[in-house]
């Protein structure tokens, strides 16, 4: 299979954004913005082609593990993964739905693809770095991605993580914090004192680099960096709703639904009317 | 009871290269032989529980059979939302050992003590909670939990527990065993209590009254089959364990009571009341205060007798 272009993975995003927006829409589910700002990373890690996944073959003992931290973004991470032929699209018709498997959150056996169970924040870094020291223990060549929201960083747990992994020297791990400037009721750099927040990932012994979350040149770039000695992090500077005017950096779509109107204009908004 | 851990995780890992250590920072020296025999797979996950349980399930669902080893209450209250979501949801094998634990450490104040552990555990879907009896129980537990497919807890004491069996006994996770016969009552006791529970036959056979004693390593799941055999068989049953009254292990029993319909013999709770232990003190002092001395439980049997 061909390495798909920048201008591929841009339209990829924009497209899995009409999908969440629609899911949300449809099963009158919250979590919009937060699902939205990071599309274009989890865009970037199953389809650039910098890490090795393979939709046939979900339990394959070498693929890498790519784990959504901020499992509330959940219906960014089905749409992506149906997407990538993990499970009939069709499956996300029924998202949130009674009976489905496609719960507000990912779970175990929610869908092929899906590492570990999240919701609960600052759990998937310290799950993450379990599985990458298990790859170096095994021999195995995987890698381990993992994506936070910057209101998870508030969680100590995620700095237990950090602290784990820079003494284990765990390089071949590769995180994100999808940096929106949001959390649930507020500003992330004032309900707790983050910033500098790439300062602190450096200060507490990672390989912590900064970028603009929505260039997908620059986090497919990010993800194909050669190793340092260190776990990696990028601070992804992102926008909250990012793709709809009306949605981007207001709050209010944490937990608001969109109506059918609005629906219907952010999809002419992303170019696919 | 921490040696016997230590020397049965090194001889397990020295034959299965799966098997993994992991501690929270604790046992100075404990570990040197692994280490030495087994180099690249112990790992001091710092004072860190929450992420050393993180660690260990993502170690678990990688394809190894990690074990996570720290002070009771550290690694299980304290990291209570790890176990449900990272091992349990997940379905992650791994092996949480508990040192320490009810009031193993009672000189060290309620900081320390864990009575709570098996009333919470004991709630998460999937998981095994064992509670073997002396060190050579805990080398057939740990071997049985790192065979079991799903996630095992295991609550020990510390060091220095006499032996009650000369031997490490058949352990099958689910099984409980007569280790004394005796037709007046049955004594139940799980874990670090059975040697208590023991004595105390011993006092009230002093006394003419013999009573049968059963050990029940495992608090989840119950040995139902065992269960029913002692309450069709006795009127008085004693449940003993060094763990919180409430949800403990004789709540356990009294649930399955109630479901199987197996409420006709009388019930004796002995465990730690809903009370933290103010008092400085040793571990046996500290039982006293909770009536789980052998002499006390012997005297609540003899008295329920005659009443």
């Amino acid at each position: 299979m061909t390495t798909p272009s920048i201008a591929e993975l841009q339209a990829i995003a924009r497209e899995t954004r009409a999908e969440v927006i629609a899911m949300s829409h449809r099963a009158e589910t919250p979590h919009l913005g937060s699902a939205l700002s990071c599309v274009d990373i989890l865009v970037a890690c199953y389809f650039s082609g910098a890490l090795r996944v393979f939709p046939d073959r979900p339990q394959d003992p070498d693929r890498d593990r790519i784990i959504l931290s901020k499992g509330h973004a959940a219906m960014a991470l089905y749409s992506v993964l149906a997407r990538k032929g993990y499970f009939p699209a069709d499956q996300l018709l029924a998202f949130n739905r009674e009976g489905s498997r496609l719960q507000e959150h990912p779970g175990p056996q929610s869908t092929p693809g899906v590492e570990v169970a999240t919701g609960s924040l600052g759990h998937g870094l310290g799950t993450g770095l379990g599985m990458a020291l298990a790859a170096r223990s095994l021999g195995k060549a995987y890698r381990v991605a993992v994506i936070l929201s910057d209101g998870e960083c508030n969680e100590g747990s995620t700095w237990e993580a950090a602290l784990f992994g820079a003494a284990q020297q765990l390089a071949n791990v590769a995180a994100f914090v999808d940096y929106n400037k949001w959390q649930a009721t507020g500003r992330s750099d004032e309900v707790l004192a983050l910033r500098p927040l790439r300062e602190k990932w450096a200060a507490f012994g990672w390989d912590a680099v900064e970028l603009d979350g929505h260039d997908m040149a620059a986090l497919a770039g990010y993800l194909r960096a050669p190793p340092s000695g260190k776990p990696r992090i990028a601070i992804c500077h992102t926008v909250k709703g990012k793709g709809c005017s009306f949605m981007e950096d207001d709050n209010n779509w944490h937990y608001r639904v969109p109506t059918a109107d609005e629906v219907v204009q952010a999809r002419r908004e992303l170019g696919l009317a | 009871m921490r040696n016997a851990f230590a020397d049965e995780i090194t001889r397990m890992a020295q034959a299965d290269a799966r098997v993994h250590l992991l501690s929270g920072d604790i046992g100075n020296r404990l570990f040197n032989k692994f280490q030495e025999k087994c180099p690249g797979r112990f790992f001091n996950c710092g004072v860190a529980e929450a992420n050393m349980i993180s660690v260990g399930a993502g170690m678990a669902l990688s394809g190894l059979r990690p074990v996570a080893y720290t002070i009771t209450t550290f690694i299980t209250a304290r990291c209570f939302e790890q176990i449900k979501l990272d091992v349990c949801y997940n379905e992650a094998p791994l092996v949480i050992v508990g040192v320490g634990a009810g009031l193993s450490y009672a000189s060290l104040g309620p900081t320390h003590h864990s009575f709570e552990d098996i009333a919470i555990l004991r709630t998460l879907p999937g998981l095994s909670v064992l509670a073997p009896a002396d060190p050579a129980e805990v080398r057939s537990a740990l071997r049985a939990a790192v065979a079991h497919p799903g996630p095992v807890y295991i609550r020990i004491g510390k060091k220095g527990e006499p032996a009650i069996f000369s031997e490490p006994p058949e352990f099958v996770i689910g099984r409980a065993r007569t280790v004394r016969t005796g037709g007046a009552a049955c004594l139940i006791a799980t874990g670090l209590v059975l040697l208590e529970a023991l004595h105390a036959a011993d006092a009230l056979a002093a006394r003419g009254i013999d009573v049968e004693v059963v050990h029940m390593p495992t608090i989840k799941p119950l040995d139902a089959a065992m269960l029913a055999s002692v309450f069709h068989r006795h009127t008085l049953v004693g449940l003993v364990e060094e763990a919180a009254l409430a949800g403990g292990f004789g709540g356990a029993v009294l649930e399955w009571a109630a479901d199987a319909d197996a409420r006709s013999a009388r019930v004796l709770r002995f465990g730690m009341p809903d009370e933290f232990r103010h008092e400085a003190g040793e571990q046996e002092y500290a039982r006293s205060l909770c009536g789980l001395r052998a002499g006390q439980i012997a005297d609540r049997v003899a008295a329920a007798l005659k009443g």
